[in-house]
């Protein structure tokens, strides 16, 4: 309803207010006459009425300002225009003119409906911080003029991964809260999984579209199996993995196939592909390893991330063994780009620990510590830098796995 | 129809720009128009090195910051939308540097007396 309104008004402000108007018209007119047969076109028809009558007046008030950007349109939308209208306003909250933060707060605000007070929270910081973030957000597409639209062809790839990207963030800071009480914050990955779903329904043919809403797949139907009864946090070895969602599995299975076979995969269907290994193996142990090791490659090939070469040495670590990932983990250190990744020291921290160099593994689980802010892996990370320490402290030198 | 402001920051000094690059300057306007947007000016600066700088009171003889990136040259392009703007920001012919878009508040030209 909001993308069919901004479509009248090109005013991000506008609309929001239209479609508010209409829904407080709706409580007053559905409560005498009934509630009409297509309530969503009723609110549709109102808000769009509600806009246009805004801008006429404001026309009237103020002849010369440039609030309406091109020509209106006065035909109602018909409904089959609304999804269209759903994925120009995600372009227009992605687009790349607008910063990270701000594309991520947009997203949740108009395209999933999640309250500023909300999306505040998610993000740590305070209701004003966000609400001015946002408003700065939206003025930037009125006054640098971002247009509501589906970009063009030879845009369309580079802007879809940024949606995509968006999309994969919210996922990622829902899926491992970055900081507070609880691992996971259910909402954002539900709405991201939503996402991600209507991107599919809008772009069938977009293959890094099916990778991306594969890899969310893989990982949310593994989500009630990280933390123990108690909260704390399980590692992919210790999960119990008949509690997976093995139809979630499956269907993430089938996207990953697809867009692999369609051609050279994208960096969210290797994504995918990995997640997809782990969740269909019955086993940890039984993991396809020297798979994911290549899919890995293929990765770090086409997306030369510190955080993939990073990933990528634990699959290292389990077809060559702890020390030759060591090595590569250590090579990581000094390159330095991922200084404050608490996930440098928490992995360097296990191949110690596996090479039986437990004193040494206490030291790097307390930096890892240290760069934490999420209680539950703190908690974990605490846990296992005493038991290294005392591991250590006994001699562990045989000790290893 | 937004007025944009395209900055051009280059590390070549305008004297060092190769000929095809100059060339590419010239046949600008005519690509914009193509795409059905206009330019409406365009300034050339000529090297840092020429500029003088106010702060305040103090008067110095460049800009603080070292940078090996100086502002080039400006011109004013008349667009439907910040993605019709970028799309010609690209077409700017860069040796060395980049470019920024930025949406006009205003732009005037004093009347000839």
């Amino acid at each position: 309803m909001l993308a069919a309104t901004v479509r009248v008004t090109r005013d991000l402000d506008a609309a929001e207010e239209a479609v508010q108007d209409a829904y407080v018209q709706a409580l007053k007119t559905w409560d005498r006459d009934g509630v009409p047969t297509r309530p969503g076109a009723w609110l549709t028809t109102v808000a769009r009425r509600n806009a246009l009558n805004a801008i006429r007046h404001r026309q009237v008030l103020q002849a010369k300002l440039p609030l309406l950007l091109g020509p209106t349109e006065t035909a109602m939308a018909e409904p089959d225009a609304i999804p269209d209208d759903r994925l120009r306003l995600i372009f227009t909250c992605c687009h790349p003119a607008l910063a990270q933060e701000a594309r991520i707060a947009l997203t949740l605000r108009l395209v999933c409906g999640v309250a500023t007070p909300d999306i505040a929270q998610a993000f740590l910081v305070s209701e004003a911080t966000m609400a001015a973030r946002l408003t700065r957000a939206k003025k930037k597409i009125a006054a640098a003029r971002i247009p509501y639209a589906v970009p063009s062809v030879e845009e369309l790839p580079e802007r879809v991964d940024t949606v995509l990207t968006v999309i994969h963030l919210l996922f990622a800071t829902g899926h491992t809260a970055y900081s507070g009480q609880e691992l996971v914050r259910d909402e954002l990955t539900t709405r991201a999984l939503d996402l991600a779903r209507m991107l599919r329904l809008l772009l069938p043919a977009d293959r890094e579209v099916a990778g991306l809403l594969a890899l969310l797949l893989a990982h949310h139907a593994r989500r009630s199996t990280r933390t123990d009864p108690d909260g704390r946090l399980l590692r992919l070895a210790e999960q119990d993995r008949t509690a997976w969602d093995r139809e979630m599995i499956a269907e993430a299975d089938r996207l990953v196939v697809a867009a692999l076979e369609a051609g050279s995969p994208g960096r969210f269907t290797l994504q995918a592909a990995i997640a997809a290994l782990h969740a269909q193996a019955p086993a940890y142990e039984e993991t396809d390893w020297p798979q994911i090791r290549t899919l890995y490659d293929e990765l770090l090939r086409i997306w030369p991330s510190p955080v993939v070469a990073l990933n990528r040495a634990v699959a290292v670590s389990m077809v060559d063994g702890p020390e030759a990932a060591l090595a590569e983990v250590e090579a990581l250190e000094r390159d330095g780009r991922l200084a404050g990744y608490r996930y440098l020291p928490a992995t360097k921290a296990d191949l110690l620990h596996r090479l039986g160099r437990d004193a040494e593994a206490a030291e790097a689980y307390q930096a890892a510590l240290a760069l934490s802010d999420n209680a539950t892996e703190q908690e974990f990370l605490a846990e296992r830098a005493r038991s290294a320490a005392a591991q250590g402290a006994v001699g562990g030198d045989e000790g290893g796995r | 129809m937004t007025q944009y402001a395209v900055l051009i920051y280059e590390r070549v000094a305008p004297e060092d720009l190769p000929p095809e690059i100059m060339a590419a300057h010239e046949q600008l306007p005519q690509r914009i128009s193509e795409l059905g947007a206009r330019e409406v000016a365009g300034l050339a600066l000529l090297p840092p090195e020429t500029a003088t700088s106010i702060r305040g009171d103090l008067v110095t003889d460049g800009p603080f910051i070292e940078t090996k990136e100086v502002l080039a040259g400006i011109f004013v392009v008349e667009a439907r939308d910040l993605d019709q703007a970028l799309a010609i920001a690209k077409m700017t012919p860069i040796v060395n540097g980049g470019v920024e878009v930025r949406p006009l508040l205003g732009f005037q030209v004093a009347e000839q007396s």
